[in-house]
């Protein structure tokens, strides 16, 4: 039973690794918006073009 | 090319054909044979052609595409480009790139993330574009050496959405910080909360197969460690709500959490540290992560208050064109205009400041202000108001009132006062905290009395035992769940609520005041009258399909044909008339002056009844005779008499409140059945306010529904304001409900939404509070330790979870027939 003195810190510091990542993601905003990426996913139904191409591709 | 099949019995030929942008019907004489793309319109032409330029035609394979006609406004948008705008909206960042947020209209559906996002493949130089669709806000960054924001706000203007610059970027910004923090507290106090349930049940397992003594006191003290940082960190509001409603000497509902936390966490360090007794950690760990998660969703529920500068800045134009002494002109900032100045305004423009005309003679648009639809004409001398809008004369203006101090000005202020004064809806749950806090306390010292003679070593934890179990957590969660799942399924209908607390007054019956222009009729030109023979009909829809003038759709509206003949030769003169040969004869419609110079004779006369003078005629000759007539008017919305009849039934009590003439507004409200004595017509802005405020000091709760700006102020002062499908600006901003879908059906959902949340809201708050009569029945007879507790406590709070998402609330809306 005293493996318990290893698990127990070790899960509470994946807990705590866990808390941090959740603050990471929620202070950069990954939250605020919780309707447009739901469509967002949804409607990416074909590769997009990179951004930084200087010129509009031709029409197909 | 996309058929419309319809239950006409022709069949020969396709009856109707489908716009390859918006899937709307194509009129029959813009129908191109033969081609593969028909368009309704130039503004979807001009939007198809920019998609397809830039290589997007995926969108046309959307599974779900925007259904709206594209309204191109055509603006130049220079003004973005000006010091001033680029100064309060455009933020310049390190790597040189510029961003901004834009207020887009007309963005509603997942095919307008795709378009919107794509922008940047559009306009190169365009780095990024995001859409918040819920909030209708782009955030736009792109290079200032490649491309400028008047280019890109054309660009989005081509593709149908208009864009305004958003005002509140600072307030959204602290908004979003405040929910961003409040995430992180649910979060660490959800993880805890977790892990001390872990640590639980491994001690309430082991009073069943044996523990050992050394690893249940490490559980005990790893659980202590745990629950005091959730106490001291997220569970702090709770303790911080309880100190100000003692202080402020008001019962608040964070006074009996409060309480809980406390002597559960108190109780539970000292039995830990005594190293015998029960501890409450679970319970108060769970507690604090179930009530943060209340608090968070009633806190995105609320909405940002209307902000007047920022509304008048929006109704009026940002730049002037000012007249110097020596007559020439040059644009200026509208916040650098002062009373005294002359303004140029060109023919469209608007109007930026309050003013006299000093030159020219032209048309104003001033239903902003008034409701009243129909142009003014203004001579030398006449006053003119900011925000109006100016149709097709140039005119000099001397500037009288500027800024805040114009009409527009003062009612934006009104309206912010109005939305400052307004009591917030009182919630349920909190009025009941009172009463709860009471009999809670109450409750707990005739427990310890009662026990204390008794067993004295258990009368303590029995009466903890009974704050916790009664702890208010499923009735804390009950109002804010019940309330913002029933306003995501509106959103879903189309019934966009900005503030969840409003359903409590929509849900019982009380006074509805509503607008005529735009809100009971449809706002817009349709025909009233015809008189002339039946058979003229087809050939004056052969010419009308030709175009797309207000008219020519009023006629395709009324007169749903399908064997349309074709017309030929068609000429239109702009703001006259149309002419166009159908099956060998000659077809003139238009004004009866333009009509008269070209035709003899005279319309059937009118029948017996009184002539509308409200009404606009259009004469019709064919081969040089005039035949017909027809009256166009403004009708009353089709659902509008069924939708209120309804209404009226339920309970609500019926009034008109409008700004047009009395005539109209009587013969409109006559038309849904409301008696004379609850209409008012000529009601300007600041009368309605009056009006609506009279109501409210009566006692009555006023739900007003309007449209415009001149609208605008009085649904702020009412109970709840509710703007119609297709309102103003500033109207959706003072409004806690915008309808999505057009029509007053919608209304009758809202209502029957909001009485059946509220039902369910009550069935909630009364499951909770039956859940603490038990529990507290229970914990006084002895019944309830610990363990138990922890599994009663989050199954109350299941069971109102449960309820709250599976009750029916909002239907979803009808599919509406096009």
């Amino acid at each position: 039973m005293s493996v318990l003195y290893l698990v127990l810190p070790a899960s509470m510091l994946l807990a705590l690794g866990a808390v941090l990542a959740f603050r990471w993601a929620a202070r950069r905003g990954q939250f605020d918006d919780l309707d447009t990426p739901a469509w967002r996913a949804v409607m990416d139904d074909e590769p997009r073009r990179k951004l930084e191409e200087s010129s509009p591709p031709t029409p197909t | 090319m996309a058929i419309i099949t319809t239950d006409s019995a022709s069949g020969t030929r396709p009856t109707a054909v489908a716009c390859t942008h918006c899937t709307l019907p194509v009129p029959a004489g813009l129908v191109e044979p033969g081609a593969t793309d028909q368009y309704c319109c130039a503004g979807c032409r001009t939007a198809a052609a920019v998609i397809r330029q830039a290589g997007l035609d995926g969108y046309y394979r959307l599974p779900e595409r925007r259904d709206r006609k594209v309204e191109v406004t055509a603006r130049a948008y220079d003004d973005y480009a000006h010091e001033s705008f680029r100064a309060l909206y455009v933020r310049p960042r390190d790597d040189g790139l510029e961003s901004t947020e834009l207020f887009l209209s007309g963005v509603h559906c997942a095919s307008c993330v795709w378009l919107v996002e794509r922008v940047p493949l559009i306009l190169p130089g365009v780095r990024h574009a995001e859409l918040d669709v819920r909030r209708a806000l782009a955030h736009i960054t792109w290079d200032p050496a490649e491309v400028t924001l008047p280019q890109i706000a054309r660009a989005l203007d081509q593709l149908g959405y208009a864009p305004h610059p958003f005002r509140g970027a600072n307030r959204e910004a602290l908004r979003l910080a405040e929910e961003r923090s409040m995430l992180v507290n649910i979060g660490v106090a959800f993880a805890i909360a977790m892990n001390v349930m872990l640590l639980a049940l491994a001690t309430y397992g082991g009073w069943f197969s044996g523990i050992e003594r050394e690893f249940e006191q490490l559980f005990r003290w790893l659980s202590l460690a745990l629950t005091l940082p959730a106490y001291l960190g997220p569970g702090r509001v709770f303790l911080r709500g309880a100190w100000s409603s003692i202080r402020l000497r008001r019962l608040h509902m964070d006074l009996p959490v409060a309480l809980a936390l406390t002597a559960g966490m108190a109780r539970g360090a000292v039995n830990t540290v005594a190293g015998s007794g029960p501890i409450y950690f679970d319970g108060v760990a769970t507690l604090i992560f179930l009530l943060l998660t209340g608090r968070w969703l009633q806190h995105r529920s609320q909405r940002a208050a209307a902000d007047a500068a920022e509304l008048q800045a929006s109704l009026t134009p940002s730049t002037a064109r000012v007249i110097d002494t020596d007559g020439t002109v040059h644009e200026m900032p509208t916040v650098g205009v002062m009373p005294g100045m002359a303004v140029h305004v060109r023919s469209g423009d608007l109007i930026p400041a309050d003013g006299v005309v000093t030159d020219g003679r032209s048309h104003v648009n001033a239903a902003l202000l008034t409701g009243e639809s129909r142009p003014v004409t203004v001579t030398v001398g006449a006053t003119v108001y900011a925000g109006t809008a100016n149709l097709d004369a140039p005119l000099t203006v001397c500037v009288t009132a500027t800024g805040e101090a114009t009409r527009v000005g003062a009612l934006m202020r009104e309206l912010e006062a109005s939305a400052a004064r307004r009591a917030p809806v009182v919630q349920l749950a909190d009025s009941l905290a009172g009463w709860f806090t009471a009999v809670v306390l109450v409750l707990a010292a005739a427990t310890w009395w009662f026990w204390a003679p008794r067993d004295p070593a258990n009368a303590l934890d029995h009466a903890i035992a009974l704050l916790i179990v009664t702890c208010p957590c499923a009735l804390a969660l009950a109002t804010p769940l019940a309330i913002s799942v029933a306003t995501g399924r509106a959103a879903r209908a189309g019934l966009l609520i900005k503030g969840g607390d409003v359903l409590e007054a929509l849900g019982t019956p009380g006074v509805l005041v509503l607008d005529k222009t735009g809100t009971i009729t449809e706002g817009r030109a349709g025909l009233s009258e015809w008189r002339g023979d039946d058979a003229v009909r087809p050939l004056v829809l052969a010419v009308e399909a030709h175009v797309n003038h207000p008219l020519a759709t009023a006629f395709r509206r009324a007169w749903p044909l399908v064997d349309v003949p074709d017309a030929s030769d068609v000429h239109v003169t702009v703001g006259a008339g149309i002419a166009g040969t159908v099956r060998g004869h000659r077809v003139l419609v238009g004004r009866p002056s333009w009509v008269s110079d070209r035709a003899v004779g005279q319309p059937p006369a009118p029948g017996a009844g009184p002539v509308d003078d409200g009404l606009s005629p259009v004469w019709i000759a064919v081969d040089g005779a005039v035949v017909a007539e027809a009256r166009f008017g403004d009708p009353v919305r089709a659902d509008a008499a069924a939708s209120l009849a309804t209404l009226r039934a339920a309970g609500w009590q019926l009034r008109v409140l409008s700004g047009d003439a009395p005539a109209a507004v009587h013969a409109a409200a006559r038309a849904v059945g409301i008696p004379v004595a609850d209409v008012e017509g000529g009601a300007d802005p600041e009368r309605k306010i009056a009006a609506v405020r009279a109501m409210i000091a009566r006692g009555e709760r006023v739900v007003m529904v309007g449209d415009g700006v001149n609208d605008a102020a009085a649904m702020a002062g009412a109970t709840v304001g509710v703007a119609v499908h297709g309102g103003a600006e500033a109207a959706l901003a003072a409004s806690d409900v915008y309808l999505g879908t057009p029509g007053l059906a919608p209304l009758v959902r809202l209502t029957d939404g909001a009485a059946r949340t509220m039902a369910l809201l009550r069935a909630n708050v009364v499951l909770s509070i039956l859940y603490n009569v038990l529990g507290a029945g229970f914990t006084m007879a002895g019944y309830v330790d610990p363990a138990i507790a922890a599994v009663m406590m989050p199954l109350s709070s299941v069971i109102v979870v449960a309820t709250s998402w599976r009750g029916r609330t909002f239907d979803p809306a009808p599919e509406t027939p096009q």
